[in-house]
């Protein structure tokens, strides 16, 4: 009973989340459960699970955040335009010179981060202001609108669209598949730690906790598939995100590069004195960071086929407030990518909810607000209540 | 026998799962300095936040009655209005604001709707000339010393009108001329009448001033001793608190050293005019032309007092983690070596054991497992990709060897007493392999019991050919533990000599001999 309830515990965001969706579907008398929806949660909100992944990276060094992002996917937005419609030049071209400017910005953002010991959030600040105003520039420059388009069609089929579409409302069977093949191989993952960690004498979980686990993923996974199957098939972005929040998965769980940068988190100094070059964590915190904004802005212009002076506004804080959800902690150290999708789940399905609602986007905003507040509140009575154990 | 001023009746106070105090008696006498002793995690601190009002009335069971009255605190400054005052152990002065500013903190000078700054730093000079500061009031608390500070501490609880003061580690982070300085004071209080309690680790200090000793073990008192119409020392002051008799406050160890030769094969590190200078005010010499060397198999403390340049000299050779312009030759096993950062120190086979375990030694928010892999993440995985698996044995290898208190490898260090986080940090640098271990301050604020396990720890290394250089501002320690000392003061090296040679005395008589002795 005592482990129920530290599952419970433990998974509180998650029941959480299940329980605002479960509000929605029934106000929105089903709508919310239709295959649309369950698209229009995944294309509209993957620009979030990428800031965010970038974000956590950030924010595990020592609750630094990156205010410049929404700004960023603005300007590096106007470089593509430049590139491949006003130019004309090839998509693979423009990608590249794109992520380049990204690199650049990053190395000079972890440079006087880690090296000038600017405080984050100022020498972001600086790009917040700044590339929203270049951006804009660029694009009142090169368009008499104010907006770029349209993007050649290899560029947002990378980036937007579905894999093998098929349409509405016909089984897509690529679609299926692929969710059968990540059920087995979930499945497969949990058994085998199981497993492995029994044949070395260690402690695993139990069988039954293993199984339920196992059953609640599939049946997550093969939702979603028969959902989207319905909906077109896979979409593009989704690749992308599942991409990137398992690589990040798998850096901050296992590998001493992610180990880092938890305990930089947790004791700067104390990683120093510990042999870590901590300086390069922190530079390689925002280099990433800059990389993953450049990401967001190719899936931001495909997504609305046009570059535009109003794109990314506010991304920034969607990415920090999907982090803070997820149980990220506000002063570095700990949190996790799982945490991280959930925050940024919860708050797309609360805009996506609202939106079906129609309520009036400025009381949205309110919701979010009181939401996010919330979250924080919770974390930290969570968190004295153990210290005081 | 005088009029009992305070008098804790059967406390009791639980916390979930761990009762923290079990039927806790505690009198004191009016004007009297009531020493509390015990080891850590025994529940004197909490005691003393029942009796503050930080733990309110009806968290615990049992009374308070001060001066005849029950007391009902519900928080801390219904006590202070009662005078009881307490001074915690971690300084609470903001560096940045004057010491007036800092006496008067919440306790503002002038009217509710603004502070009479005129009043504010008179008065405050008035307090600091009572605990013999000559500083004005106007200085920031971050341009004095620690030993200074505490006295400030002193004054503001002075401020509050304070009848009964607390003193929760005073002398923690003080060197020995402060700390005696500051006992002194506390015996000037006693002659005008003030009641004092305090609590401490350094039983030297208990005998000096205390009328009274309690003993508080496992969340109970044991015993309390009349230092008037007993006689007392040390060890029994120590049998009370560990329930035993210690009978060697320091593990012996076969000393391989009788005299100081030097066989060039022997020496495990060696540093040769080693000058370090501030890493702001770079003029000035932090370190100044220090040579020493440690053979294979020896321990060699370095005393000094608190600011002698100890930690700076130890990080210094740690890979340049501290100080600017730093001048000097360092030789491991007969070659120079020139380390850049921690990591070449670490690949040297160097380790430093930090004195400030808190701030720059641990990651109190992650478990012990992380904490132990952390200095030597290469001993735990492939090509950057951890062995979750293979990291927990180490973790539970170094938790049975050094035999450290805690349920789980997985539990966060910040959740271990003293003495088991010391344990995890040499659990740390024992697993980088290192041939010379640098351990500064090994054993500060941590009780008897773990502190003579430190020392068989230290003496399992030497006996395994290691080098030890133990830095300690204790000199029992130092001269118990050491086959060799070196005497730091200013900088610089003062003197050197053999464990048998060294006296308590003739260690001071070195430091004083060595010129101005320590900070006016």
């Amino acid at each position: 009973m005592a482990k129920f309830l530290e599952n419970i515990k433990k998974n509180a965001m998650l029941i959480v989340l299940v329980l605002v969706y479960v509000f929605f579907v029934v106000m929105t008398e089903g709508k919310m459960f239709s295959p649309l929806n369950f698209n229009a949660l995944i294309t509209q909100n993957a620009y979030v699970f990428i800031l965010a992944t970038g974000m956590l990276m950030c924010m595990l060094t020592g609750g630094n955040i990156d205010l410049s992002c929404g700004s960023f996917v603005c300007f590096i937005g106007a470089i593509g335009g430049i590139l491949m419609v006003v130019k004309e030049l090839p998509a693979g071209v423009s990608i590249f010179v794109m992520l380049l400017v990204g690199v650049v910005y990053g190395c000079i953002l972890g440079f006087l981060v880690a090296y000038v010991d600017i405080p984050p959030w100022i020498a972001t600040l600086a790009g917040y202001l700044a590339f929203r105003g270049w951006g804009t520039a660029l694009l009142s420059e090169n368009s008499s609108t104010g907006s770029i388009a349209p993007f050649p069609q290899t560029f947002l089929s990378i980036f937007s669209g579905k894999i093998f579409e098929t349409p509405i409302n016909e089984l897509n069977i690529v679609c299926v598949a692929v969710g059968v093949i990540a059920s087995v191989i979930v499945v497969a993952v949990n058994f085998l730690t199981r497993a492995n960690r029994l044949k070395k004498g260690y402690e695993a979980d139990s069988l039954v906790s293993v199984i339920v686990k196992s059953t609640l993923s599939v049946a997550v996974i093969m939702l979603f598939a028969y959902k989207l199957a319905l909906a077109g098939g896979i979409p593009t972005v989704l690749i992308w995100v599942v991409a990137i929040v398992l690589i990040y998965s798998f850096i901050t769980s296992k590998t001493t590069l992610g180990r880092y940068f938890y305990t930089i988190g947790g004791n700067k100094e104390a990683t120093r004195l510990s042999g870590v070059d901590t300086k390069k964590i922190m530079f390689f915190a925002y280099l990433n960071m800059a990389v993953l904004t450049v990401i967001t802005s190719y899936i931001v212009i495909a997504r609305f086929q046009a570059a535009n002076s109003t794109a990314g506004t506010n991304y920034e804080m969607d990415a920090i407030a999907a982090c803070v959800v997820g149980g990220v902690s506000a002063y570095g150290g700990s949190g996790s990518v799982f945490g991280m999708v959930v925050g940024a789940t919860l708050i797309g399905v609360i805009n996506l909810g609202m939106q079906l609602l129609n309520v009036d986007a400025d009381k949205q905003k309110i919701v979010k607000g009181i939401v996010l507040l919330g979250a924080v509140v919770f974390d930290i009575l969570a968190a004295r209540k153990n210290a005081n154990k | 026998m005088g009029k009992i001023l305070l008098e804790m009746k059967n406390i009791t106070k639980t916390f979930p799962g761990v009762k923290a105090l079990d039927n806790v008696n505690l009198q004191v006498e009016e004007g009297e300095i009531h020493a509390l002793v015990g080891e850590n995690g025994a529940g004197k601190s909490t005691l003393m936040n029942v009796l503050s009002g930080i733990y309110p009335y009806g968290s615990y069971e049992g009374d308070i009655v001060y001066n005849g009255e029950i007391c009902q605190f519900q928080k801390i400054t219904d006590s202070e209005k009662k005078g009881i005052v307490i001074i915690h152990q971690e300084l609470a002065l903001v560096p940045q604001m004057s010491i007036g500013e800092n006496m008067f903190l919440g306790n503002e000078r002038g009217k509710k709707s603004a502070i009479n700054w005129n009043e504010t730093y008179s008065e405050a000079d008035k307090y600091l000339k009572m605990v013999g500061l000559s500083e004005s009031s106007r200085v920031l608390i971050k341009d004095i010393g620690t030993g200074k500070q505490q006295l400030v501490e002193i004054a503001k609880a002075l401020a509050k009108n304070a009848k009964l003061l607390i003193l929760d580690e005073p002398t923690s982070s003080l060197n020995e001329t402060d700390s005696r300085a500051l006992l002194d004071l506390m015996l000037e209080f006693k002659k005008q009448g003030m009641t004092m309690i305090i609590i401490t680790h350094k039983l030297n200090e208990v005998v000096y001033v205390a009328d009274k000793i309690t003993v508080v073990r496992d969340g109970s008192t044991v015993e309390t001793m009349d230092c008037h119409t007993m006689e007392i020392n040390e060890d029994r002051i120590i049998r009370g608190m560990v329930g035993r008799e210690i009978t060697d406050r320091f593990p012996k160890r076969q000393n391989p050293f009788g005299d100081i030769v030097v066989n060039a094969g022997d020496v495990n590190m060696e540093v040769k005019n080693w000058t370090v200078h501030h890493p702001l005010y770079t003029e000035r010499k932090v370190v100044d032309n220090v040579n020493m060397y440690v053979r294979k198999g020896e321990v060699v403390g370095i005393y000094g007092l608190m600011g002698a340049g100890r930690t700076e000299l130890a990080m210094s050779i740690f890979g340049r983690s501290y100080g600017s312009d730093i001048t000097g030759s360092l030789y491991i096993n007969g070659e120079e070596m020139v380390l850049k950062n921690p990591r070449e120190a670490i690949n040297a086979h160097l380790a430093y054991v930090t004195e400030d375990r808190k701030g720059n030694g641990l990651v109190l928010t992650n478990p012990i497992r992380v904490n132990t892999s952390l200095a030597n993440m290469n001993g735990v995985s492939n090509h950057g990709v951890i062995d979750v698996d293979k990291e927990y044995q180490v973790a539970v290898d170094y938790k049975e060897k050094l035999r450290t208190k805690t349920p789980s490898v997985e539990q966060n260090v910040g959740n271990l007493s003293g003495g088991n986080q010391q344990k995890v940090l040499l659990a740390k640098w024992m697993f980088t392999d290192p041939d010379i271990l640098i351990l500064d301050e090994p054993t500060r604020g941590i009780d008897v019991g773990a502190k003579y396990e430190i020392y068989c720890i230290i003496n399992d290394l030497v006996n395994a050919g290691k080098s030890v250089v133990m830095i300690s501002s204790e000199l029992p320690e130092v001269i118990g533990m050491s086959d060799r000392i070196y005497i730091m003061n200013e900088g610089k090296f003062v003197g050197e000599m053999k464990a048998e040679e060294a006296t308590q005395e003739n260690i001071m008589a070195c430091i004083l001999q060595s010129g101005r002795g320590e900070e006016a």
